[in-house]
């Protein structure tokens, strides 16, 4: 464990003068780095550090003059939680009054505010928020709680020793004497800062492992919870952008006349990603882009379709790739094999299609330009912009609001609709405010979608019926090729995002071969809630399925055999069964299915009950058992596998993508269908008692669905289903 | 050219497109195209941010309000609709149903990402208020065009009954 150091910023506060007004508390955590890291570079905000171990006013966590408590989140909240989450990290070490506790979004730095598992950048992904921070917010809590005491010690002239804390209020039982933590902030930040904290024994918790409020609840139920739409600064213009009907389409001729002549709008920009309208308000800008001519060059555009994608997909996978996991050999076994099983599944492009269609805010002023944004990656947008303004990234400035969902659509290392953006603010007078919104249909045709996949397994089956060999020939762009994560996340060619839930096969074969080919496309791909698992969990906990079936087994018994020295898969598996009923009769048309998998270090399975009436699929009840260590709010990781899983039954059912001669045949929610209310089952969830660190609550429900869905609707036809979404008939 | 149009009743020239708006009891004088949708009227110019736009076709809910109490989606409903109208958006929910929804939803913690849950509120408590114990069956009926990318459905479902115990009386 890295080592960090606390440094109390209150106090260059007070000799600052800065703007914050009421004396208080301020605690920052200082990654423990060496001064080169601290120079200016990608992510660096604020003022250049002035002395080493204090870089500016910033902080975890902030103690009024009134008692309130403002927990500096450094991660996004778009629905899982993590507000809540990183607060109740704090509150707990802190013992305060979780009523005083609000929550503030962080500024973009890479150093005071990066994700400690991805080193010296800010963001939120791969379901890390609460787990990078399981010790660093408890520390910013429990440190303050300690100069808290130390304050208190001395204003009463006591041992430190004799003063507990509770709910915000200091107490010294042989005096009687009690403060509230506010009265006492203005001398807490006088405080030596403590060079160890103490973190309490988990037996102490009390807000640790109980259903304790989100702290967004109230301004999201009552319309007053700003996202980037929502956003209006004084002379603020919105544009709105034309785009190229076809990806690799150019723009050959603007006519703006009929656009200028819509009341309201003022310009016409042509952009790097298209023609850009910008008016007073959105549906002048909308009208706008309606009554704009621009005649495109489609001569050099992409012109596939998705079926002749996975036509060439088909093909790569008769010739091996390139290896992600070998044991024994896969080859060999395979040959001398007397009946081999072969099976291939398929998923497609897959938009994330957030409530909240992508948008951006931004003001360009001399060397500065401020940002509003539902920011999923700080510190990488930062410098792009920087980059493309000729900027220091210190001088973007991003306001991490609230995001209407993103699922990693707001992760983007290209950061597309944000530098989209600026392209369109950088022809404005400088200094003007301005909104960029994308329509659903701009949304839904934005690009960098889960790419299409296509698995090829093969396995054969030995005495007993288990698997010996077992070969798994994945196909699909790679997310991470041409990023700045390339470097770290393509090993010998391997993108780790496409293998992962795959070459991390937990089933125990003897002859095991995950190998990969990452055909390129110019179709922009990306993250999907879940990310590789999306293909690999629903190709290999079906392929599983099919081999229990061909053995003549019961699959979750199966499945067991397969798992004896995982317990904690077993443990989620075995819990799911019984709380389900595994294995009761299920009545004509109904059948069960059940799906284990790991991702982002949480452990969940899944048993989903199906009725298929005249080829249609009804899901009518799913029962999820999670295994994600330590469980910080009960309440919220329910919430995450009732949605997570949710989320994954629309790709399982109903959301597809696809290219016709190089146009998406899609274009808003009548035809890209996702899950409605009367299409979700009863759901159930069970958490696994545990004491390990957290691991990640916001994805590992989704990819489990798709294969448990799928397994049950063969339980109930007899049919095998390997290509998502999932139809009969 | 002056080209009168007779809209609910009242009178409207081209040149004069003045539209008065009562939005949560409050009046408005707009200077708008009448077919602009009431959702931009409500969002843009009153500057009530509440109502979230998300699909733009009446396929999602998120901008769902009320004219004179009966739900519309705003981004399909021209802003002429609402004049002579009382508008209700979620900032102006204070129906017996609507409140008892909003306390419903603190109580399960339906939100996640909280941008559809106006629209998702604003659906329920109209609900409520044609229907004081609604089944799975008419809750799904009445919620299937207000979408959740979150999927909080299954709160949603829950969260609307106890709504309904909580106009009952309380007793659950």
């Amino acid at each position: 464990m890295k080592t960090d150091h606390i440094v109390n910023i209150s106090r260059r506060r007070f000799i600052a003068g800065s703007a914050v007004s009421i004396a208080g508390l301020t605690l920052g955590i200082i990654p423990n780095v060496g001064a080169e890291q601290r120079e200016a570079g990608p992510g660096i905000a604020g003022q250049a550090p002035e002395t080493a171990g204090d870089f500016s006013p910033n902080a975890f966590l902030r103690i009024d003059g009134d008692g309130i408590v403002t927990v500096i989140s450094k991660h996004l909240e778009m629905g899982q939680g993590t507000y809540t989450g990183l607060a109740t990290l704090v509150a707990e070490e802190l013992e305060a009054d979780w009523e005083m506790v609000r929550v503030e979004g962080a500024p973009a730095d890479a150093v005071r505010y990066n994700n400690l598992f991805w080193g010296k950048a800010q963001g939120t992904g791969g379901s890390t928020a609460i787990a990078n921070s399981w010790e660093q917010m408890r520390r910013a809590g429990a440190a303050a709680r300690q100069m808290l005491i130390q304050a208190a010690a001395k204003q009463w002239q006591v041992a430190a020793g004799e003063i507990t804390v509770k709910s915000g209020v200091l107490s010294h039982a042989p005096s009687g004497r009690q403060a509230g933590f506010g009265e006492l902030a203005a001398l807490a930040a006088q405080q030596p800062v403590p060079e160890t904290v103490e973190l309490k024994d988990p037996k102490a918790f009390t807000l640790i492992g109980q259903r304790i409020p989100r702290k967004d609840s109230l301004e999201k139920i009552n319309g007053q919870a700003i996202f980037t739409q929502d956003v209006k600064l004084p002379g603020m213009l919105t544009a709105v952008v034309l785009h190229p009907p076809r990806l690799g389409a150019t723009v050959s001729k603007i006519d703006p006349k009929g656009a200028m002549a819509v009341k309201g709008v003022r310009e016409v920009i042509e952009i790097p990603s298209g023609v850009a309208v910008v008016a007073d308000d959105f549906w002048q800008a909308k009208l706008g882009r309606d009554a704009l001519s621009v005649t495109w060059d489609e001569s050099k555009a992409f012109a596939k379709s998705s079926e002749q994608i996975l036509d060439d997909y088909r093909q790569l996978a008769q010739k091996p790739g390139l290896a992600a996991r070998t044991e024994g050999s896969a080859a060999t076994a395979m040959a001398s094999a007397d009946d081999t099983i072969e099976a291939e599944y398929s998923v497609p492009f897959l938009s994330h299609s957030a409530m909240e269609p992508m948008n951006c805010v931004v003001r360009i002023d001399k060397e500065r330009c401020e940002v509003w944004n539902g920011e999923q990656m700080q510190t990488s947008d930062q410098h792009q912009i920087a980059g493309l303004l000729g900027l220091e990234p210190h001088q973007v400035h991003i306001n991490m609001l609230y995001a209407g969902g993103s699922f990693g659509r707001r992760a983007n290392p290209a950061a597309d609709y944000l530098l989209e953006t600026v392209h369109i603010a950088k022809a404005l007078k400088p200094g003007t405010p301005l909104k960029m919104v994308w329509t659903r249909e701009d949304d839904t045709h934005g690009g960098y979608y889960r790419p299409i996949y296509l698995h090829r397994m093969r396995a054969a089956l030995n005495d007993q019926g288990g698997p010996h060999v077992w070969e798994q020939r994945i196909v699909g762009q790679s997310i991470l090729k041409g990023t700045p994560f390339e470097s770290v996340m393509v090993k010998d060619g391997v993108d780790m995002t496409s293998v992962e839930g795959a070459a991390n096969l937990p089933y125990e074969i003897e002859n095991l071969q995950v190998d990969l080919h990452s055909p390129e496309l110019p179709v922009p791909v990306l993250w999907w809630r879940s990310v590789g698992s999306t293909h690999t969990a629903f190709a290999v906990e079906s392929f599983i399925d099919e081999l229990a079936v061909k053995a003549g087994q019961d699959p979750l018994v199966y499945r067991r055999k397969l798992l004896r020295n995982h317990p904690r898969h077993l443990g989620v598996l075995n819990l799911a069964a019984e709380k389900a009923g595994w294995g009761e009769p299920m009545g004509r048309n109904r059948g069960q299915g059940i799906a284990v998998h790991e991702s982002f270090n949480s452990y969940v399975a899944q048993v989903a009950e199906v009725s298929v009436r005249r080829n249609v699929i009804s899901v009518d009840r799913v029962v999820i058992a999670v295994d994600c260590g330590v469980a910080i709010n009960p309440d919220v990781i329910e919430a995450q596998m009732e949605g997570g899983m949710g989320f994954g039954l629309s790709a399982a059912l109903y959301s597809e993508l696809t290219f016709r001669e190089g146009r998406i045949e899609q274009s808003n929610f009548q035809d890209y269908r996702v899950l409605r209310i009367d299409q979700m089952p009863e759901v159930e969830v069970h958490i696994v008692a545990s004491a390990e660190p957290p691991t990640g609550v916001g994805e590992p429900a989704t990819p489990v669905i798709a294969p448990a869905v799928a397994n049950a609707v063969y339980a109930a036809t007899g049919k095998r289903l390997r290509q998502l979404p999932l139809r009969l008939g | 050219m002056l080209c009168p149009l007779a809209i609910n009743g009242w009178q409207y020239h081209e040149e004069v497109d003045v539209l008065n708006l009562s939005i949560n009891g409050k009046r408005h004088a707009l200077d708008l195209d009448p077919q602009t949708p009431l959702l931009w009227a409500i969002r843009d110019q009153v500057g009530l941010t509440g109502t979230k736009y998300s699909c733009g076709i009446a396929q999602c809910g998120s901008c769902t309000v009320y004219l004179d109490g009966a739900p519309v989606r705003a981004c399909i409903t021209p802003v002429s609709d609402a004049v002579g109208k009382e508008v209700t958006t979620i900032e102006g929910l204070a129906t017996p149903a609507g409140q008892a929804v909003q306390a419903a939803w603190r109580e399960l913690e339906v939100v996640q990402c909280g941008y559809c849950q106006s629209g998702q509120i604003m659906s329920a408590a109209s609900l409520l208020q044609r229907n004081r114990k609604p089944t799975d069956a008419d809750i799904d009926q009445a919620m299937q065009g207000n979408l959740c990318r979150c999927a909080t459905y299954a709160r949603i479902r829950r969260a609307i009954k106890v709504a309904a115990d909580k106009l009952a009386g309380g007793a659950s």
